[in-house]
């Protein structure tokens, strides 16, 4: 695998086809489980395995599987590393399973799982298709920790609560004075909606500001001819 | 074993051909997932195991006892006194083979926002040592300081206050917040969480006082 195809795959699952902010995907987990950091972020390294390990058994096998009955197996296999992934977290994060409960199943229903097997796992390599499943979990990952991390912020005026769960003896930072009201809007599903639009804007706004830098040297010549 | 020229396979070939992949795949990942779940199995059950005993932990403290708590159960048929639906379990904890202590839980049927489960802990003589909210959606900031963690400028936590009482020996009237003639603080503007709690700490008391020789006696 070239560097250069490394770097698509990057690009393509981190910033440009982002899961959360660019494809949309996967909403039902977004709003419900971030209501803190730690929470997005665990969601997300489970989601991450659940679709590197996916991209690459499916990969794997994608010449053994009969192309009418591909999706009755695909989501066989994304089920079975599913129930893993969580009877995993059941017996090893025990407490952080139970705050986590219904979403950690759900992850089969999250369609960017089934997408990405289906459009890149069915028609590229192993290695390729991991790598595929790790940087769009990345994506995720980065953008459901920050949605997390504001909701908490602004919600709660902490972060990192619940940190104590994963990582025994750390300790929640807040951030803001103990007396801090908290602002109940943004905990609730529709503080999601609404800081998801804002990240949905900023990264529009950085885009939009790229590709006017970029068309600048072009256009600059035009402006010579003064026809305004 | 090359075919001379791929025969185009029939429906019916076609679809038994289909169906055994699809059976094969399920039956590789079938085994993966009871592998998975017998290999995890043992983790889980420990880890639930301490999950409870961390809650009673907080009634119950260990040096009270010596038995497998969570091994010593009785089962009763459902006791409709507890608040629970299925069958009641109580565990009894023992020093040098003696009963020292019960513990149980209870339900309040009738919070402020349905149904809030306590988990209490009886001496053998119906004293309450000690008295926890498992679960509850009473109101935030308002209700919730019936758990012992969100104390708020009190002395000490609100459930705390039954500790060493006994309801099956003192007067039903006691048994209410103060603003109702009894003897139980509670924070104004939310009284109805209270006196839900002190209702079914008291039922389940008196409900185990009641069957005290059947609790004690069956091995």
């Amino acid at each position: 695998m070239s560097l250069a195809e490394l770097r698509r795959i990057a690009v393509n699952g981190v910033w440009r086809q982002n899961t959360s902010l660019v494809q949309i995907l996967g909403l039902c987990p977004l709003l419900a489980v971030t209501t803190n950091l730690v929470n997005g972020v665990m969601l997300s390294l489970a989601t991450i395995i659940v679709m590197a390990l996916s991209g690459a058994v499916v990969a794997s096998l994608r010449n053994l599987i009969p192309h009418e009955i591909r999706i009755p197996v695909f989501v066989l296999i994304v089920a079975t590393l599913v129930t893993v992934v969580d009877l995993v977290f059941n017996a090893n994060l025990h407490r952080l399973y139970l705050v986590l409960g219904i979403f950690i199943p759900l992850i089969t229903t999250n369609c960017i799982v089934l997408a990405r097997v289906e459009a890149f796992a069915n028609k590229n390599p192993p290695l390729q298709s991991l790598l595929d499943g790790v940087f769009m979990g990345a994506g995720m990952l980065w953008t459901l920790a920050l949605l997390g991390g504001l909701r908490e912020l602004v919600g709660k005026g902490t972060l990192l609560s619940g940190i104590d769960m994963v990582l025994p003896g750390f300790d929640p930072i807040q951030v803001f004075p103990a007396d801090y009201p908290g602002f109940l809007l943004v905990m609730l599903p529709p503080g999601a909606f609404i800081v998801l639009g804002v990240l949905i804007a900023w990264k529009n706004w950085i885009e939009a500001r790229a590709a006017a830098r970029r068309k600048k040297p072009r256009s600059a010549p035009a402006a010579d001819s003064g026809s305004h | 074993m090359t075919p001379p020229a791929r025969k185009p396979l029939t429906a019916a070939r076609m679809a038994a051909r289909t169906a055994l992949i699809l059976f094969l795949f399920v039956s590789v990942f079938t085994a993966l997932l009871a592998g998975a779940y017998l290999w995890t199995l043992p983790s889980i059950e420990a880890a639930a195991a301490e999950e409870k005993m961390k809650l009673i932990d907080e009634v119950l403290p260990r040096e009270r006892y010596d038995n497998e708590l969570l091994g010593d159960a009785l089962v009763l048929d459902a006791a409709p006194e507890l608040g629970v639906d299925e069958p009641a379990r109580i565990l009894r904890a023992r020093k040098n083979g003696r009963i020292e202590a019960l513990v149980l839980e209870a339900v309040a049927p009738d919070g402020y926002a349905g149904r809030i489960r306590l988990l209490l802990a009886l001496d053998a003589g119906g004293r309450i040592i000690g008295v926890r909210v498992i679960a509850h959606k009473e109101t935030p900031g308002l209700g919730d300081y019936i758990e012992a963690r969100k104390g708020r400028g009190q002395a000490r936590p609100w459930i705390t206050q039954f500790d060493g009482l006994n309801p099956a020996a003192t007067d039903a009237r006691e048994w209410r917040v103060k603003k109702d003639g009894g003897r139980f603080d509670a924070m104004a503007g939310a009284t109805v969480t209270p006196r839900a709690v002190i209702k079914a700490i008291r039922k389940a008391a008196l409900f185990v006082a009641a069957n005290r020789e059947r609790i004690l006696a069956s091995p």
